[in-house]
């Protein structure tokens, strides 16, 4: 059972996008960040554990050429082995910050060159893979930037082709049983995932087709794929033959996030229905096949969720943002 | 965000007008014979939708419409929407045409938060022009107007993915972020809460393509179902039963978009009081203006081919009131809050001579020499003003 706790108040309302919630979690200092879209501007913040706001930064996307200021996209932490930094894409390119999004240390315009006049440019799903930050974009290439121990000195290493349309998320992990060689899946508007096996040069290991709706959020577990769909459904793969094995009508509308506590492979799934689920995921001992289990639903009131993460690693609590809502909810369990 | 929004933006609110308009011109009806001058009439009605509906869908305005372009700010697209509701012998006060907005603006805005998938805002807009063609059911030629527009939508956003339908969704919920007038109509049916927010009912239908939620399936390494499970999902949903049609005519099954107005259900607001957070509201009307002259290139462009029709020979223009009385809707106009206004663009005070005297002429601001007359009646300055002209 859950119970909610003190909300945190944002100074603009949440923006009806994907996942939109970024959490930083810093046991180390007792703060959690937490990062939310608005529009034109992402609001940053960080809190004591219960709850109360210590400080906070408005962040913009780097203007540019245009009738109107250009939107973010998304906004989210990547944990590198060496530093944390924050990555914040837009329809303009990608910006780059420390991690208290104090100092930017990094800008990357997007090349519109060979867009048609009738597609929308941006960049949207970011996710830190080794010392590696993976952005992906409107055409469905994905940069993967190589980034030094400290300083601004990030280059573009390589550009990965396996998507045709609209890049929607990034979901890594540290591979098992090999130090520093992790694996990835991204997720684009057609549905279509594609599996990679990072390194110096990223491999592209298998495709799961998609099946006519937007996948919009992706994450990965002990070599589980936990896929959400425009259709409210929740499918998990094998990660490493892309073979099916679990089918959830989890939703009744569109889901916008999925987040994952590693720590006891709990997995939340939020979506328009105004609905967020939290499963926990297994592996049968015998077969090996990977089994789920619904532990608890919860029922965000008239409220269009926009953003959803456990704010622990083990899937005790758990945060939401929802569209036109000026504050961060928060869920613990009793 | 995605450039094809503002076609679907512009009809929808253009539709929401209509209903509004038609519900308070009926309200305000009143049979031919009994009408003294200044009231209106069954005929005047009709013609007023006439010319509305008629500079909405002409055919070098759509055109200008449908192409692929980013949403201008709030205050150019009411601009749009003034002029086109003065297309006519109507007028409005500027508390009417606030309120006019108001309601246009939040309707549009819980269907679009509603809509059960993205594609559906197209069934939404079928819906509209459905509509649109039952108030110009007598006249063939504007009826073709509005057939064409059909077509033409079809065309472009017929073959868009699910994913572009999302994007475009999203763009138009970032366009009504933190809009909560709360309105009678929508606080009676209990589609909205009295802190303006709209109600999301965890139960109805599920969306076309989508499943019930509550079932979870287990396959093997071969792709055979080997175990099925029940969870307790919470709501209480049901099966979509059939897919709304997307041709010229059909059965579009979804409500949304539909008059909900009638004759005895009169249209009132309430100005929701001032937000919490309307510091994120008015960061639009602080931000310097560089955009100006990008907005008025796209007014200029879009009302060049609007061809409003000026009122001709010895008519005035009959003024029609959104509020019950003329006192209340002074009373409007004075209470509204600060950070609810629509400025309407200024033209005088844009820099661009030649772009100031090219939207100028097309608003049709002339200027007129005045000279002192004696008046004997009101019909009769008009008259005189217009043999000036």
């Amino acid at each position: 059972m859950f119970r909610r706790e003190r909300s945190i108040p944002l100074r603009g309302s949440a923006a009806a996008l994907c996942n939109n919630l970024s959490v930083l979690q810093l046991p180390a200092r007792n703060l959690t960040h937490f990062g939310v879209v608005h529009g034109p501007s992402a609001q940053l913040l960080s809190a004591a554990p219960e709850g109360v706001p210590l400080a906070q930064r408005q962040l913009h996307a780097k203007e540019g050429a245009g009738v109107t200021p250009p939107l973010i996209t998304q906004v989210h932490w990547c944990v590198l082995p060496f530093r944390v930094l924050l990555v914040l894409t837009s329809h303009r390119g990608i910006q780059m910050y420390e991690s208290d999004g104090s100092v930017m240390v990094y800008w990357h315009a997007l090349d519109s060159g060979d867009a048609s006049p009738v597609q929308a440019v941006f960049a949207r799903g970011i996710a830190a893979s080794g010392h590696f930050i993976c952005v992906g974009t409107w055409s469905g290439r994905v940069l993967v930037f190589d980034i030094p121990a400290k300083g601004p000195n990030i280059v573009l290493s390589e550009e990965l082709y396996g998507h045709k349309t609209p890049v929607t998320d990034i979901a890594t992990e540290p591979s098992q049983g090999q130090d520093c060689v992790v694996d990835m899946v991204t997720a684009d508007d057609s549905g279509l995932l594609c599996v990679w096996r990072s390194g110096p040069e990223f491999t592209l290991l298998t495709r799961i087709p998609g099946f006519g709706v937007p996948c919009p959020s992706v994450q990965l577990w002990q070599g589980i794929i936990a896929a959400g769909y425009g259709n409210g459904q929740v499918r998990l793969y094998e990660a490493t033959t892309g073979t099916l094995h679990i089918q959830i009508n989890a939703h009744a509308r569109a889901i916008c996030a999925l987040d994952l506590a590693p720590e006891m492979g709990k997995l939340l799934s939020a979506a328009e229905d105004t609905f967020v689920h939290i499963w926990k995921l297994s592996r049968s001992p015998e077969s090996g096949y990977i089994e789920v289990e619904h532990c608890h639903g919860e029922c965000v009131f008239d409220t269009q969720v926009c953003g959803a993460r456990f704010f622990d690693p083990s899937g005790n609590s758990f945060a939401v943002t929802g569209y036109d809502l000026t504050e961060i909810l928060r869920y613990s369990t009793v | 965000m995605s450039v094809r929004t503002l076609p679907l933006l512009f009809l929808n609110l253009g539709g929401e007008m209509l209903y509004i308009l038609d519900q308070r011109l009926r309200a305000q009806n009143i049979p031919g014979d009994k009408a003294r001058k200044d009231e209106w009439t069954e005929v005047d009605r009709k013609r007023v939708m006439n010319d509305i509906i008629s500079t909405m869908f002409n055919r070098k305005f759509i055109e200008e419409l449908l192409k692929p372009q980013e949403l201008y700010s709030k205050k150019a697209l009411r601009t749009v929407y003034d002029r086109l509701a003065h297309a006519s012998i109507m007028r409005l006060n500027q508390a009417s045409m606030d309120k006019l907005y108001d309601l246009m603006t939040m309707a549009f805005k819980y269907q679009i938060l509603l809509c059960p998938r993205p594609r559906d805002v197209l069934l939404i807009t079928f819906n509209h022009l459905d509509a649109i063609k039952g108030f110009i059911q007598d006249s063939p030629t504007i009826m073709h107007q509005v057939d064409e527009t059909f077509r033409q939508l079809t065309e472009i956003y017929g073959g868009l993915s699910a994913g572009e339908f999302q994007l475009i969704r999203q763009t138009l919920l970032i366009f009504f972020q933190d809009l909560h007038i709360r309105v009678s109509i929508f606080l009676k049916d209990r589609v909205q809460n009295s802190n303006g927010r709209f109600v999301l009912p965890a139960s109805g239908p599920v969306p076309w393509g989508t499943e019930v939620p509550g079932l979870i399936r287990m396959f093997n390494k071969k792709g055979e179902e080997v175990k099925k499970m029940e969870f307790k999902h919470g709501g209480n949903y049901s099966a979509a039963h059939k897919e709304g049609s997307l041709e010229l005519y059909g059965d579009r099954v979804l409500k949304l978009g539909t008059n909900m107005y009638s004759v005895n259900r009169p249209v009132e607001t309430h100005m929701s009081g001032a937000s919490k957070n309307s510091a994120s509201r008015t960061q639009e009307s602080i931000a310097p203006n560089p955009l100006a002259k990008e907005e008025l290139n796209f007014l200029a462009r879009l009302m060049g081919g609007m061809e409003i029709k000026k009122p001709s020979g010895p008519e005035p223009g009959f003024r029609l009131n959104l509020f019950t009385t003329d006192e209340e809707e002074e009373q409007a106009a004075l209470i509204r809050p600060e950070e609810l206004s629509y400025e309407v663009i200024n033209i005088q005070a844009t820099q661009d001579q030649q772009r100031k005297e090219e939207l100028a002429r097309i608003m049709g601001e002339l200027e007129i020499t005045e000279q002192p007359r004696s008046s004997t009646s009101k019909g009769d300055d008009l008259l005189a003003m217009m043999d000036e002209l």
